[in-house]
């Protein structure tokens, strides 16, 4: 054995890991598989940097499920203990501290890059046929993460995570009729306790991981069902070569793996892991200060905002004070609540313009996307400080060019004059 | 992007025109699956049961929700006990209104949403008076605002506040500015929609008050 030479030995093991690949495929779509997502799989090759933040949440994601494993190692879900336990992991646990700085930080990473990901969505069209399921799962996928970090808020039982559950809990009490009573039945007591606690847990570290998991493997298996846009909102697939290749396609692997989201993931956990080091509260904007209070059913916190990522429905919420048909402000509240949530689901079906990317649409939806923006970060920020008169009358301003921004697309992509789309994608 | 090699097997429309049509009783089939389908159905539905219900409040939580005995012979008039841990964990207010405080309860009529207190859920028939009280001068309310559950501050004096220059006592809920004068009636134009909740109560002796049992009819 030891004097075969070594290039001979080389082709043997090659030989044998064919053979493995081969009795593999014979058995399961492995080499399929394979190609068909990544070594195969044609992705425009305009990408740029608003292609990252796809592949980033993918990144925060598989963070978010290894932390929140461990955590559950250590974290006690009771009315006594919860609190607790959350100073015993910051203090006691070895590198305790680093696992819940690593999750906290990483639930608000998730929120940025996830609303970078739908902006990216908004600016080239990435909705439009032949992708409205793609977007509508996309959709699906926020909604289940504004429930997951909702309900994970609840866990460390601080004061305001006690007295932001409640808020939202109460919510629920604003529909008429069955209000009162599914709020009793949603908090399984009457008012928020460990059994509250209890539920929260279970549906956040089991029940919508599972969701969101198989959501996003949805997701993924439609974008590569119809294919990336790109900047341009050009179909790639019109211009094949006679393999059947897109001309402006690149392969998947290693063109964007290697090439364009390593250096992309490397970067951004440089950014990630300062915040973990050194601003994991990141001024009481990612972990707020009364939070560092255990929750006391007797003593609402003077000022309660949300985490950074609700503000902005949060605000929105708050703007509605008067009743309109007979129904209750608090109905109003957390109708237009739901509706800014929901509401860029109809999207494929809002944007009437002939094109798709930002890029070649006209004015108007350029100054609406704007406007939309400004009026979000308006939001953002409005929700994170105490009501007063000018603040509710700046919101609700803003919730009007926020809704504008939805209800006014079939009428102004329709009207405003367009540039012409070139044939094929351009490197810019 | 290997389309997967389908081999001999049939394709579907093969077997389908390989079954003659005309042999199958469509109308036969069709009540089959409705009537399996509706069957599973129920079936579902009664498996579902235990699993919404084990969400409403458990006998532990009922017990936990038991009445509260509360001794006022210390509260002062012009001041307010509380919050106190009490019925069901949630944070009751018990008030001693002055007489000048009650007189002044008149006057906030105009500004408030529901003055007479028309939603007969927020209060007993005992309390739909209006101190919105068994007795004049000791209000007791649930200290929860009927917005979104925050527990409103006690602001007694009249004197104006950050948030209302023209101030005539009453509750102030931080959260998102809803206020209540001081038999806890809702101003109007604020979030809130409704007064507080007044709890069922009634009175032992002149200074021990039970929250969470009604008083008797009589």
């Amino acid at each position: 054995m030891a004097e075969v030479p070594h290039n001979q030995g080389g082709s043997k093991v090659a030989a044998a890991w064919t053979s493995f690949i081969g009795w593999v495929d014979e058995r399961f779509p492995l080499t399929e598989t394979y190609e068909y997502h990544l070594s195969r799989y044609w992705a425009p090759k305009n990408f740029n940097f608003w292609y990252f933040f796809g592949v980033l949440s993918v990144v925060v994601l598989v963070n978010q499920l290894l932390t929140g494993i461990w955590l559950t190692m250590s974290y006690i879900p009771s009315g006594d203990g919860a609190f607790a336990s959350v100073e015993y992991i910051m203090r006691d646990v070895e590198f305790g501290w680093l696992l819940r700085y690593l999750h906290s930080t990483g639930a608000s990473a998730f929120f940025i890059v996830v609303y970078l990901h739908m902006f990216r969505g908004l600016i080239y069209g990435s909705y439009r046929k032949p992708r409205e399921l793609l977007w509508l799962i996309g959709m699906a996928i926020f909604v289940v993460l504004m429930a997951e970090g909702f309900f994970g808020y609840l866990l460390p039982w601080g004061n305001m995570s006690y007295w932001g559950a409640q808020v939202i809990v109460s919510l629920v009490g604003a529909i008429p009729l069955i209000g009162p009573d599914l709020m009793e039945w949603v908090r399984g007591d009457f008012l928020m306790s460990e059994i509250t606690l209890n539920r929260f847990f279970a549906l956040h570290v089991i029940a919508l991981p599972l969701v969101l998991v198989m959501l996003v493997f949805v997701h993924i298996v439609a974008l590569h069902h119809v294919g990336s846009n790109n900047p341009d909102g050009v179909e790639i697939k019109k211009h094949k070569d006679a393999n059947g290749v897109p001309l402006d396609g690149i392969p998947f692997h290693p063109y964007y793996t290697i090439g364009h989201d390593l250096p992309a993931i490397v970067a951004f956990l440089f950014v990630f892991c300062a915040v973990v080091f050194f601003a994991p509260e990141m001024g009481g904007y990612f972990l707020e200060k009364p939070n560092f209070e255990q929750a006391n059913p007797l003593k609402t916190p003077l000022h309660i905002a949300p985490v950074w990522y609700y503000t902005p429905y949060y605000a929105m919420l708050r703007a509605s004070t008067f009743p309109l048909f007979g129904l209750t402000a608090k109905f109003w509240g957390f109708v237009v609540m739901a509706g800014a949530i929901v509401l860029p689901a109809a999207l494929p079906w809002l944007d009437r313009s002939p094109v798709k990317s930002i890029r070649y649409k006209g004015m108007f939806s350029k100054v609406m996307l704007g406007l939309f923006v400004i009026s979000f970060f308006v939001l953002g920020y409005l929700g994170t400080i105490p009501p007063s008169k000018l603040a509710t009358a700046v919101a609700q301003f803003s919730t009007v060019v926020y809704f504008a921004y939805f209800v006014l697309m079939p009428w102004y992509t329709r009207v405003e004059k367009t540039k012409p789309v070139p044939e094929r994608v351009t490197m810019r | 992007m290997s389309q997967g090699d389908q081999g001999d097997r049939p394709t579907a429309e093969e077997l389908a025109s390989s079954i003659e049509t005309s042999s199958i009783n469509k109308q036969r089939r069709y009540f089959l699956i409705g009537a399996t389908a509706v069957v599973g159905g129920a079936g579902v539905v009664g498996a579902a049961v235990p699993f919404v219900a084990s969400w409403v409040p458990s006998a532990k939580a009922r017990a936990l929700g038991a009445p509260v005995t509360v001794d006022i012979s210390k509260l002062q008039p012009g001041e307010m006990m509380g919050p106190v841990p009490a019925w069901r964990g949630q944070p009751i207010f018990v008030l001693d209104r002055t007489p000048a405080m009650i007189d002044r309860l008149e006057a906030d009529n105009p500004n408030l949403a529901d003055p007479d207190s028309t939603n007969l859920e927020q209060q007993p028939d005992y309390a739909r008076n209006p101190t919105r009280s068994i007795r004049p001068e000791i209000g007791i309310y649930v200290g929860i605002c009927t917005h979104l559950g925050c527990s409103p501050k006690y602001y007694g004096e009249v004197q104006p506040e950050p948030f209302d220059a023209n101030w005539q006592g009453g509750f102030f809920c931080p959260c998102h500015g809803s206020r209540f004068d001081l038999a806890g009636r809702v101003v109007k134009g604020v979030p809130a929609p409704d007064n507080l909740q007044v709890p069922p109560y009634r009175f032992v002796s002149d200074t021990v008050v039970i929250i969470g049992e009604d008083q008797e009819t009589a």
